[in-house]
């Protein structure tokens, strides 16, 4: 008796949590709220990527022109597949000293798969990302990037 | 030629009746036989893009997209689009695969279920073939569609599709038999096998409210069981993407895919129609017995609306099935056949048999 209880007990539970499943896409066919799609080429004016998203890579560069990149290449050896050279120079300061400067740092969007590790090793959090994503070009060289400005300097007292 | 979108009858024997008088009797059958053909070819192709299309759209709207909507207005012209690019695509050649059988199979799927649609009362007259055992027909011809799905997979040469095609043969062969229970618990209620009767006896009240308790039954066993033999998700381990790419047509590519495609929507199609005709009253408006004005504002919406109304009504429950159901693994889809569905149908005839000797249906 108790078997046959349980087989019948099962078939109504199983009829009832189908049931279930069927009224919340049955709810959602005829009145689905929020339309979660975005019509893309239309709304491509006011579309604006959330905030981590992972365009493109920069250095941001402030009002007077200045990075905070140190060129230490930290970013070109962790870098795993070889997107980033960095091109330092060495300057000589009036006191005497030394002083290693970016000449260029230069990135390869045809090569970064945006795994984001430069940006997180980068000891002087000279990098960042962008949230642009329309990357198609008709000439691959248009995809290697001189990060740094023309005529810009490193901030002071960064090392 | 009096044209009546009520009654289709006349209509149809003016046309015979003109074509004997034109031609000798073998040619004027094989012109029908032509026109027939050529309708129902037209009908298909239609009827399958269409399927197509409004599956897209149900499914996008279950899960709050807009789902196609750059071809035509709402995207209405996709799968039109979508049928020229695949009647582009190459045929691509499958080395050491049975070449032969790969080639016929695809048109023993669509063949099938060709010969299924035959049988199907559209409307009033409108009705290919009127068989005295129309049901059973269909039953039997249906299932000719997993031959070609165990062709396919047989002769491509590949593992997935040998899978696919295994699995699709168990479970086709497994709930066969409670479709056909099923509409044997409402042949005992309606006591014939023709299609035109089985329509015109539910003139009074559709066989699922004449039928009550048993009819719903069986209606509820039929709607799960066509489902799995169409082999439409939660059944569609035949083809289940995830494991097996695609199952039993992995290698057709182009057009031949294209008809394993179409012959999936259009089975979808045929056994809505048999859920419609045989419990829903097909083409015959809603009727009370009794209330006489009631019936005759019925009588007023044309067959071929009401026909349709509850055919798209059932393929848009067989589509709430396909995208709210998670697909079961191939122990549990035989668990459920033969220990919860076939058991439920054998007491279930006999219970509707019990109903219709005491007289207790309506």
């Amino acid at each position: 008796m108790n078997s046959f209880y349980t087989y019948f007990a099962e078939i109504f539970r199983g009829l009832k949590s189908l049931l279930i499943g069927m009224s919340v896409t049955g709810r959602y066919f005829f009145s689905p709220g929020q339309i979660v799609t975005q019509q893309y080429p239309e709304n491509r004016k006011k579309l604006k990527m959330f905030d981590r998203f992972k365009g493109d890579l920069i250095m941001p560069h402030d009002q007077n022109n200045q990075h905070r990149c140190t060129g230490c290449g930290i970013c070109e050896t962790n870098c795993p597949n070889g997107s980033i050279e960095v091109i330092s120079d060495r300057i000589e300061l009036p006191d005497g000293k030394k002083k290693r400067i970016i000449d260029k740092h230069i990135y390869h969007l045809s090569m970064c798969t945006f795994c984001g590790l430069c940006v997180k090793t980068c000891p002087s959090n000279a990098l960042a990302w962008d949230q642009t994503f329309e990357h198609a070009v008709f000439d691959r060289s248009k995809l290697t990037k001189i990060l740094n400005k023309p005529g810009s300097s490193i901030i002071k007292d960064i090392e | 030629m009096a044209f009546n979108i009520y009654d289709f009858t006349s209509f149809n024997q003016s046309i015979d009746q003109a074509l004997y008088e034109w031609l000798p009797p073998f040619w004027a059958l094989i012109v029908e036989m032509t026109i027939i053909g050529l309708v129902f070819l037209l009908a298909y192709a239609i009827v399958g893009l269409f399927l197509v299309y409004a599956e897209r759209k149900v499914c996008a709207f279950m899960q709050n997209r807009v789902g196609p909507n750059r071809v035509g207005p709402y995207g209405i012209f996709q799968t039109i689009a979508d049928f020229i690019k695949l009647l582009m695509k190459e045929l691509v050649y499958i080395k050491n695969s049975d070449k032969l059988l790969f080639n016929i199979a695809p048109f023993i799927v669509i063949i099938a279920s060709f010969m299924a649609i035959a049988a199907i009362p559209f409307a009033k007259g409108l009705h290919a073939i009127d068989f005295d055992i129309g049901i059973m027909y269909v039953v039997a011809v249906s299932s000719l569609g997993v031959v070609g799905v165990l062709l396919a997979g047989w002769s491509s040469n590949n593992k997935y599709s040998l899978i696919g095609a295994m699995r699709s043969g168990a479970q086709i062969i497994s709930y066969e038999l409670s479709v056909g229970l099923s509409l044997l618990t409402i042949i005992v209620l309606a006591g014939t096998m023709q299609f035109s009767q089985v329509v015109e006896m539910q003139s009074t009240g559709w066989f699922i409210f004449k039928g009550h308790i048993p009819a719903v039954i069986a209606f509820l066993i039929f709607l799960i069981a066509s489902t799995a033999e169409t082999n439409r998700g939660p059944f569609d381990l035949a083809e289940a993407e995830s494991e097996l790419t695609a199952g039993f047509h992995t290698e057709y590519s182009g057009i031949k895919f294209a008809f394993f495609f179409l012959a999936e929507y259009m089975n979808m199609f045929i056994v809505a129609s048999i859920a419609a005709t045989v419990f829903w009253g097909g083409w015959m408006p809603f009727h009370v017995s009794g209330w006489e004005g009631f019936n005759h504002v019925m009588d007023f919406i044309p067959p071929l609306v009401w026909y349709f109304g509850k055919t798209a009504f059932i393929i848009w429950l067989m589509m709430l099935f396909k995208w709210t159901f998670p697909r079961l693994r191939i122990d549990q889809l035989l668990n459920l056949e033969w220990k919860y569905l076939l058991p439920i149908n054998l007491v279930n005839i006999l219970f509707m048999a019990f109903i219709v000797l005491m007289g207790w249906h309506f």
